[in-house]
């Protein structure tokens, strides 16, 4: 899984610390610029969706519109942006191929497999792979799933969101918008009107996946945006681990990206999420770059269900981000484990909610962030103790590091406590690095970066080592190119 | 929006016109009353982040008249509800206007005295700070204090003056047969390497009457000064208290405070520390007991713009009934003010399943050398103490009053001035009845 870190770079920006940034020729399917209740109907009537869908698209396309026009996008968060031109966007960019989808690697448009094999998704070594399926999201279409026969033997269900709109309905309509409703907030009203394609999966009562599901997404037009759904539900019992990794060629404009992922664990399951996160995140200066504005969270709805998110954010722009966890069923669990990282002009505004519903409940947060440059790194939490939650607890642990004297790194916690055999324990710190560490280090011969990267390795160990094994091993080399250059 | 308005245009306005006061008073006044229209209103329910946990609209609905010069209490029933030291200075105002008989004479080398009746050179010592302090002032209820400025206490304390007579400033209101407002207001100046004490208190004489009131207390402490400061909030449970403190921090001054707070229906503590000179120093430590209907907000901010500076702030919280409380700590650290400490504490202690308690403990921080960090806790009392002081024959109310008697001394024990220790434990020993343990079935 290493290899991804060493693709080379074709066109795009001159970053030479970007790269991933590589532009692929495939022939897209655009449907023209803008947003109007006519493109809604038409991606939906590409996708051929039944009637509810459309219904339910239209409905968030008006909630969208009337938030538009009135309050607009949010303005809380401390991200900094020039106002977006949703009419100036596409909406919906699909391979060409789509209509005869492959059925197997051997039919995958091979400049498309070269893209992926630059990327490191290794599609074709999936024996040395072992253990990792592959739903690969290319512009929004999924275009070759692998595993999917040893999955579908346990009965369970991993494929692109538009062939479970097809093959499983009653599932989608059963689950889709219950933990993300389309009036949630103004980017999941935009993405359940849009939405193009994303991952679906589903494991049956009592199954334990025996792979962790793996999605890539990734954004190749240019001036388009990606709005990818997400939807996971472990039946009873059930448990999954899913990963995803996201990564957007150069651009010189910015690209809009606005996915909704929502998880839903019944009685006793339990779902891991992993994100890595390195969407284009703009040059040095600022130029470009991925505005991430994604609305993540998951339903622990059972009783003695878990849900736990871990999330390494070293790209985009701008990242607007707080995967949730609603701890509905009693003695649920939520986690939240975070490396955010802002270098040059980078803007994170990220962080968790834990809604505590259920008695007995359960949650962690765990939040690195880390400020290099110019960027600017918000940890923004919330943790509710609703009347009913008798004895739930929280322990939120939230760390900065500084680097350089012109970042900037808030700390924005909301705790609100409604049951007084609630137990929370709320702590934060900000600092630089230890010039202590950096002389010992640097005194038995270590350069001022290896120096740098090695303390700051240790100092997220506690979130990295949540992630699968492959990741972890990608995070930290991810962490450690992001922040090239950057010493205090 | 459409109370407020009502509130600027309505009974306020009337009072604004028919106030008289000092002369030198009046451009500070009528600046005031001016930036009043366009201010931000704090009833504001959306996206209004300085007041997100504290709905003021109760408040702002009852209209509240200026409270006129009445009959004075006597002085013993004066100290059977506030503290009291014949050895402090105290200067004692009545519904905003001063009691003379309620009042001692400054001894010493510190000045104090009332602002309208301030002397020519008073004055223009006080003028270059008063309403001055920092751009916050531009609040709705600092500006409202200000344009109802026509008197309030001020001390001087002069350079490398070392007074160890506290100075207390004491706000009463009387029993009031319709809502009255008064708008309390105090200036002090410490001079260079000074040192000094105060203890502000605000209580009220009636128990159940409604009043509303909007302080304004202003510290400018210059190089070197240090100030010990007691805020004690202890007025009746129908009140309304908005309570503003801004102190200015020049170079290695230092501000120690403790707030203690019981009693509004709605009260505030607006607490805003600038510190403006390197090496400055400000410990900021509070304990609010709160119970039936009563919400407590602690609003409290510390502007770090120099290097070398520390703060510390440290609240605890005890409710009961179906109280609530918020805490709404902030630290910013501006570019160049390296070598900062900062820290947060928020702990509470919640006793029955009615009772809130919000908590937003933050952190800006723009400079790269510093070392800031922040902590809340909320819970019950520890269930498994109590079981084992049960266990060992003390009944639950008793083992219940322990621990929150525990609680409760980390913050007022802190408390250096003997009177007002024994004052705030009384008032606390009173209440503890009312803070049972309600364990949810």
């Amino acid at each position: 899984m290493t290899q991804r870190i060493t693709v080379s770079r074709e066109k795009g920006i001159e970053d030479k610390s970007y790269k991933w940034g590589f532009v692929t020729d495939v022939d897209t399917d655009l449907a023209p610029k803008g947003l109007n209740e006519d493109i809604v109907r038409f991606i939906s009537t590409k996708k051929a969706e039944p009637e509810w869908l459309t219904e339910w698209r239209l409905k968030a396309y008006r909630y969208w519109t009337k938030m538009e026009a009135s309050a607009g996008a949010p303005k809380w968060a401390k991200v900094e942006h020039p106002p977006i031109d949703y009419q100036d966007m596409y909406y919906y960019a699909a391979p060409r191929s789509k209509d005869d989808r492959p059925k197997s690697l051997d039919e995958v448009d091979p400049e498309m497999l070269l893209a992926f094999e630059k990327l490191g998704v290794p599609l074709k070594e999936r024996e040395q792979l072992a253990g990792v399926a592959v739903d690969a999201v290319f512009d929004s279409v999924s275009v070759a799933t692998t595993f999917k026969e040893t999955l579908k033997k346990l009965g369970i269900i991993f494929c692109s969101f538009s062939e479970a709109v097809q093959n499983h309905p009653d599932l989608v309509k059963k689950y889709l918008g219950s933990v993300v409703p389309t009036t949630d907030n103004f980017y999941a009203a935009l993405n359940s009107a849009v939405f193009s394609d994303g991952s679906f999966a589903y494991v049956p009562p009592g199954v334990r996946c025996p792979v962790e599901l793996m999605t890539y997404f990734r954004i190749n037009t240019e001036g388009s945006g990606q709005f990818e759904r997400t939807l996971i539900i472990a039946d009873k019992g059930a448990y999954v681990s899913y990963l995803e990794g996201c990564t957007a060629p150069s651009r010189k404009t910015t690209q809009l990206h606005a996915a909704v992922v929502e998880l839903i664990a019944l009685d006793d399951a339990e779902i891991k999420y992993s994100t890595i996160q390195n969407w284009f995140p703009g040059t040095k200066d600022g130029k470009g770059g991925v505005y991430n504005f994604v609305t993540k969270r998951g339903k622990a709805a059972g009783r003695n269900s878990k849900i736990s998110w871990t999330q390494v954010e070293t790209g985009s722009a701008i990242t607007w981000k707080y995967p949730s966890v609603i701890l509905q069923g009693d003695n649920s669990t939520g986690e939240f484990y975070s490396v955010a990282l802002a270098n040059n002009r980078q803007q994170a505004d990220t962080g968790t909610k834990m809604i505590h519903i259920g008695k007995n409940t359960k949650s962690t947060i765990v939040a690195k962030g880390i400020s290099a440059g110019y960027g600017c790194n918000t940890y923004r939490g919330q943790v509710k103790i609703m009347p009913g939650a008798d004895n739930a607890t929280n322990s939120t642990r939230c760390d900065s590091l500084l680097i350089g004297p012109k970042c900037v790194v808030n700390t924005v916690p909301y705790i609100e406590v409604r049951n007084p055999t609630a137990r929370l324990e709320h702590e934060a710190s900000t600092s630089k690095v230890s010039d202590d560490q950096m002389f010992y280090l640097q005194s038995r011969g270590l350069s001022s970066e290896d120096a740098q990267h090695m303390i700051i390795t240790g100092w997220s160990r506690e979130v990295i080592k949540e992630l699968p094994f492959e990741f972890a091993v990608e995070a930290n080399q991810l962490l450690k190119v992001s922040l090239e250059g950057a010493v205090a | 929006m459409t109370t407020l308005t009502r509130a600027r245009t309505g009974p306020f306005a009337a009072d604004y016109a028919a106030l008289k006061a000092a002369a030198w008073l009046t451009p500070a006044r009528e600046r005031a009353w001016e930036r009043l229209q366009e201010a931000a209103s704090p009833s504001e329910r959306r996206g209004n982040e300085r007041w997100k946990y504290t709905d003021v609209r109760p408040l702002t609905s009852v209209p509240y008249r200026l409270a006129h010069a009445g009959a004075l209490p006597g002085l013993a029933e004066v100290k059977k509800i506030a503290p009291w030291d014949d050895a402090w200075t105290t200067l004692t105002f009545v519904d905003g206007h001063f009691a003379p008989a309620l009042s001692t004479e400054p001894t010493g080398r510190v000045a104090a005295g009332r602002l309208a009746t301030a002397t020519a050179s008073v004055q223009s010592l006080l003028e270059a700070r008063l309403a001055k302090v920092q751009a916050i002032d531009e609040e709705y209820f600092t500006l409202l204090n200000t344009a109802f400025l026509s008197d309030g206490a001020y001390v001087h304390v002069p350079d490398n003056a070392v007074e160890e007579r506290a100075v207390h400033l004491l706000f009463i209101a009387s029993p009031a047969t319709s809502p009255r407002v008064a708008h309390p207001r105090t200036l002090v100046i410490a001079g260079k390497n000074s040192q000094s004490k105060f203890v502000e208190s605000y209580v009220s004489l009636a128990d159940s009457d409604q009043h509303f009131s909007n302080a304004v207390t202003e510290f400018f402490l210059d190089d070197g000064a240090q100030v010990e400061h007691y805020r004690i909030l202890a007025e009746n449970e129908k009140s309304h208290h908005i309570g503003n403190t801004r102190v200015h921090h020049m170079a290695n001054s230092r501000f120690n405070s403790i707030s203690f707070a019981i009693g509004p229906a709605i009260g505030r503590n607006d607490h805003h520390a600038l510190i403006d000179g390197p090496g400055a120093e400000t410990n900021l430590s509070g304990l609010y007991m709160t119970t039936n209907g009563q919400h407590m907000d602690n609003n409290i901010s510390v502007n770090h713009e120099k290097p070398h500076g520390t703060s510390r702030q440290y609240y605890k919280g005890i409710l009961a009934g179906k109280s609530r409380a918020v805490f709404s700590g902030i630290v910013v650290v501006k570019p160049g003010a390296d070598k900062t400490f900062a820290d947060q504490k928020d702990l509470n202690l919640l006793l029955s399943p009615g009772a809130e308690v919000d908590t937003k403990p933050s952190l800006e921080i723009f400079a790269d050398d510093v070392k800031c960090f922040h902590g809340a806790t909320a819970g019950h009392v520890d269930l498994d103490t109590l079981y084992y002081m049960r266990s060992r024959g003390i009944g639950l109310e008793a083992a219940t009053q322990m621990l929150i008697r525990g609680f409760a001394a980390e913050v007022v024990e802190r408390i250096k001035l003997p009177a007002l220790a024994r004052y705030v434990e009384g008032v606390t020993e009173k209440m503890l009845p009312e803070f049972r343990l309600e364990v949810p079935k």
